[in-house]
């Protein structure tokens, strides 16, 4: 819990720090600050402490979330390298700042009792993310999706609110343990009859929060955000808001809401094959990487929330290992398109296509690899850490004895494998395809990072106990 | 310990040639390739005749889910294993004239593919078994889609993604195998997936039945699953065709025997019929298509489409001659047709082509290519005393005793096969010598080292079969128990 405390204070020194002539402190500085945080995190391991009056409460899987989000955070940042060389982004100071800060309203969301906090942690993690999709000042397409995210995303957490308010109306409690309780007698009292507020409410929140996830049919301003949005931000974006939305997703349905299952759960298995179908086909199509990673993302939105609908102890440790599968696979696609388009548009052709991978695994077959390994722990295929988080959430999904989920698992297993036709779009152009022929030189921060992330997804596909244990 | 360094074995050997720079990677790879024949030849001749899993290791892989990195070698798997350790140092061999680019990556991936398939065939667990499963298919995709020919890149794609999609649902069926097993820690190992597939009903085994039958006829392929097949095989290069085609295809074949008949047999009682009919239409549909073609690569790839359909036949007749011919037919269909393509890899490099029109003659100035590729090929067309006529003579008799129709018509496989075969033959070897083939060059030293020992093999399992039958024969009279 300390690691918010921290990282909040931490954030207003990286503003600080910006005033320095030395720029070349911040990047170190921040990751120092992103591991201090994640020391404090885990100090708190195996206590379950509740914190500020019950508003937060801290305990294994709210600091394993926690930590995925710290990691990824971390990756990003370690990835953004280059990214205050231009004049665009002359002051990285404050895109770091608002980056831990964003990583705070993250970690809130993971660790809330109160839906206030709830509200709270979505609030500063969206207004962070809105000025950091805005970032490319000049650029047509990034203010584009800074207003349009803006706009649905304060629509967005402005039903979530009016959810909020609607479930304490009905059961007089802003905490998720008292509103599970007041819910449980309910069901006792009236039979499962449950009053027309506390159900317009729950499905009012899970508007809220699906938008966020990108589950169809809220995901419209995915991929326009996603493309228009620096991909630095964009690979912040996939990874540390949708680990944080299916997390603050997962603990309120399983907190609060077990017993109306009835209400919530074939809605949203509908919801996740939407996603699924939606997410990977529309992906299919498109010729841009950096678009196709974001359908892809919103194809991971339905695989993750198939966990949050299975009902089963083990559920915690899939939904933790798929979050951090996806999570590590995507920061890792999203460096090496990052280095990619970089090179290219010092060449005076900025490109973003999967052509821009063409001869990848001439010009640097370290890239390559590591894009191959990536995109392979994307499509689940064994070896990857992917393989097993698709492997856990099936079996998971498995033991939940509807027949409306044996026809989703159907349909996942059907997307899986559209999934790996465009997958392999960008494994084809980097192995297959010819290239011009640059070189392309990486520095070694990418260099460490890429080979921490490819190293952990190949050690967790192949021992995926070391994060199945934690539980 | 056995089971477990055959695996690693190769692992390690291609990480080593990995590292290597330049021509090296072949001599390291053949190197350490010849190491594991000798091991599976320790593995062979240790092995005790009986129904037992032997050289067994098991160690806590996913522990909070029950699942173990568990291996062992039965007799069913003794022969695979057999197979593929016999196979792939040939392989590597028949390479030695190639240059490709990249020689240490080449190398490198067909080790790990080695040990994947060694994986595949001593897994005694059913995730294990589904994970080298998956994991075989990367290194024989990136094989053939960088080395291969012109329309590598689609061709390869679609087979990947037809192969992978299959073992998707055999997953999905593994997973719900997996939730049946008893309690509340559940289990993956072989004999508590055998155990708990008793209490299952007929309508989840035909569930099962269909999503086991989709995976593994896509592998195979049976009709009608083989689109992906006969182009994958031509526009692979050689020694990727020759581990998709000698050692691959067995994935499909092993897994029947492994899966399908044990865990399913009311749904094969109530299904195999249709499954026997398709692999039947496969072995006529194969030959007569085999019969037309103009291209030899592509000749062998639907032959090899046929002779596959009649193992599944077999397996499905479900008694003791049908397995046990499929058996001993896996291991010499890999023999026969490693060597066939490995001829017309020598043809192609001679003539720079393999197209049957074109060629002719050759006979003129090759005595020895021609002995050696009359051996395979009768060997392939199932003459007596060589070894595809034992595997063949058990497949028919199987069949036969499923059905005598049915195994009237497989029977059509051996008049057919040899229509295709003795055409290849005559049209690329005798008649007149054409203008590519004048001067054609007999078989160098390092190409007799592999055709020998091959055409060695074709003989001595037509005249001595009982060498590798006697050690299938307690495990398939085991899974057949369990069946009744």
């Amino acid at each position: 819990m300390n690691a918010i405390i921290a990282l909040s204070l931490f954030g207003i020194s990286n503003l600080f720090l910006g005033f320095l002539k030395n720029r070349k402190i911040l990047l170190p500085a921040t990751l120092i600050f992103i591991l201090v945080a994640f020391g404090l995190n885990l100090a708190d391991w195996n206590h379950e402490y509740s914190w500020f009056n019950n508003m937060l409460k801290t305990n294994n899987l709210s600091i394993n979330f926690t930590s995925v989000i710290l990691l990824a955070t971390f990756l990003v940042v370690a990835i953004s390298r280059h990214f205050g060389d231009d004049e665009e982004h002359s002051h990285p100071a404050e895109y770091y700042a608002i980056m831990l800060f964003s990583a705070v309203g993250a970690i809130m969301m993971v660790t809330y009792e109160n839906l206030i906090m709830l509200f709270v942690g979505l609030e500063i993690l969206s207004v962070s993310m809105y000025v950091l999709t805005g970032s490319d000042k000049r650029n047509l397409r990034s203010n584009e999706a800074a207003l349009k995210y803006f706009l649905m995303g304060s629509f967005a957490t402005g039903i979530l609110l009016f959810g909020v308010a609607l479930v304490y109306g009905a059961t007089g409690s802003f905490d998720i343990y008292g509103i599970g309780i007041a819910v449980t007698d309910a069901k006792a009292q009236m039979g499962g009859q449950y009053g027309p507020i506390l159900m317009a409410g729950i499905i009012l929140i899970l508007v809220g929060l699906l938008f966020k996830i990108s589950a169809a049919p809220f995901h419209f301003w995915t991929p326009d955000v996603y493309d228009g949005a620096p991909s630095i931000f964009t690979a912040f974006m996939s990874t540390v808001v949708k680990t944080a939305g299916v997390a603050a997703t997962y603990r309120l349905l399983s907190i609060s809401f077990p017993a109306m299952y009835g209400l919530w759960g074939n809605p949203l298995v509908y919801i996740v094959g939407a996603t699924l179908i939606i997410g990977n086909i529309t992906a299919v199509y498109q010729q841009s990487f950096k678009r196709m990673l974001a359908y892809s993302s919103i194809s991971h939105a339905g695989y993750l929330l198939i966990t949050v609908l299975a009902k089963r102890p083990e559920t915690n440790s899939s939904v933790l290992f798929y979050s951090l599968a996806y999570s590590i696979a995507t920061i890792s696609a999203f460096a090496v398109l990052i280095i990619v388009s970089e090179a290219k548009s010092k060449a005076g052709k900025a490109d973003e296509s999967f052509d821009a991978l063409n001869g990848l695994a001439k010009n640097n077959p370290f890239l390559a690899f590591v894009l191959a390994v990536s995109m392979l722990s994307l499509a689940g295929i064994p070896l990857t850490a992917g393989f097993f988080g698709k492997f856990f959430i099936f079996t998971d999904a498995f033991s939940n004895p509807s027949s409306l989920f044996k026809g989703i698992l159907v349909v996942a297993v059907l997307m899986s494998a559209v999934g790996i036709y465009y997958y392999f779009k960008p494994i084809i152009a980097a192995y297959m395809k010819k290239g011009d022929t640059d070189k392309i030189e990486i520095s070694p921060i990418y260099k460490y990072t890429l080979i921490l992330t490819t190293a952990l997804t190949i050690v967790l596909g192949i021992a995926p106990d070391l994060v199945k244990k934690l539980f | 310990m056995l089971t477990i360094s055959l695996i690693l074995l190769p692992i390690i050997a291609g990480l080593i040639t990995l590292t290597t720079k330049g021509e090296n990677a072949k001599t390291i790879a053949s190197v350490f390739a010849f190491a594991e024949m000798v091991l599976g030849a320790y593995a062979y001749y240790s092995f005790m005749p009986n129904a037992n899993t032997q050289f067994a290791t098991s160690y806590n892989w996913i522990h909070s889910a029950g699942i173990k990195f568990s291996v062992g070698i039965d007799g069913i798997s003794l022969i695979l294993v057999c197979l593929t350790t016999l196979m792939v140092p040939f392989i590597v061999l028949s390479t030695f004239r190639n240059n490709y680019k990249n020689p240490h990556v080449f190398y490198a991936l067909i080790l790990f593919m080695q040990a994947a398939l060694i994986g595949v065939f001593t897994a005694r667990d059913i995730f294990l078994f589904y994970f080298f499963f998956e994991v075989a298919l990367i290194p024989v995709y990136f094989i053939a889609a960088v080395w291969g020919g012109e329309n590598r890149i689609k061709v390869t794609f679609k087979f990947f993604v037809y192969t992978i999609f299959g073992s998707l649902f055999m997953l999905l069926a593994l997973v719900y195998l997996y939730l049946q097993t008893s309690g509340i820690a559940h289990k993956a190992d072989f004999e508590s997936i055998y155990a708990a597939a008793k209490s299952l009903d007929i309508t989840q085994q035909s569930y099962l039945f269909a999503a086991f039958f989709i995976a593994f006829a896509i592998k195979m392929p049976l009709f009608p699953f083989h689109t992906w097949q006969p182009d994958t095989y031509v526009e692979a290069p050689t020694a990727g065709t020759m581990l998709l085609s000698g050692i691959m295809l067995k994935m499909g074949t092993y897994g029947l025997i492994r899966f399908v008949l044990p865990i399913v047999p009311a749904a094969v009682d109530k299904w195999g019929m249709i499954a026997i009919i398709l692999s039947v239409i496969g072995i006529v549909y194969g030959s007569i298509i085999a019969i037309q073609q103009k291209d030899m690569k592509r000749l062998i790839a639907y032959s090899s489409f046929a002779h596959v359909g009649l193992m599944s036949a077999g397996i499905f007749s479900k008694n003791t001659d049908g397995i046990q011919g499929a058996l001993i037919q896996m291991l010499a269909h890999g023999i026969n047709v490693v060597g066939l393509f490995f001829i017309v890899e020598i043809i192609q490099q001679r003539t720079k082509s393999r197209e049957l029109a074109r060629l002719g003659g050759i006979t003129q100035t090759t005595p020895n290519l021609t002995v050696y590729f009359i051996i395979l090929m009768l060997g392939s067309v199932a003459l007596p005393l060589t070894n595809g006529f034992v595997g063949e003579f058990l497949l028919l008799k199987g069949v036969y005793q499923y059905n005598a129709w049915i195994g009237a018509v497989a029977g059509l496989t051996i008049i057919l096969g040899a229509v295709y075969m003795l055409r290849m033959v005559q049209k690329s070897m005798f008649g007149i010598t054409s203008r590519i083939t004048d001067g054609f060059s007999d078989l160098t030293f390092s190409e007799k080292v592999v055709l020998f020992p091959l055409s060695f093999m074709v003989i001595w399992l037509g005249i001595a079969p009982n060498m590798f039958l006697k050690y299938t024969e307690p495990a398939v009279n085991q899974l057949l128990s369990i069946i009744k």
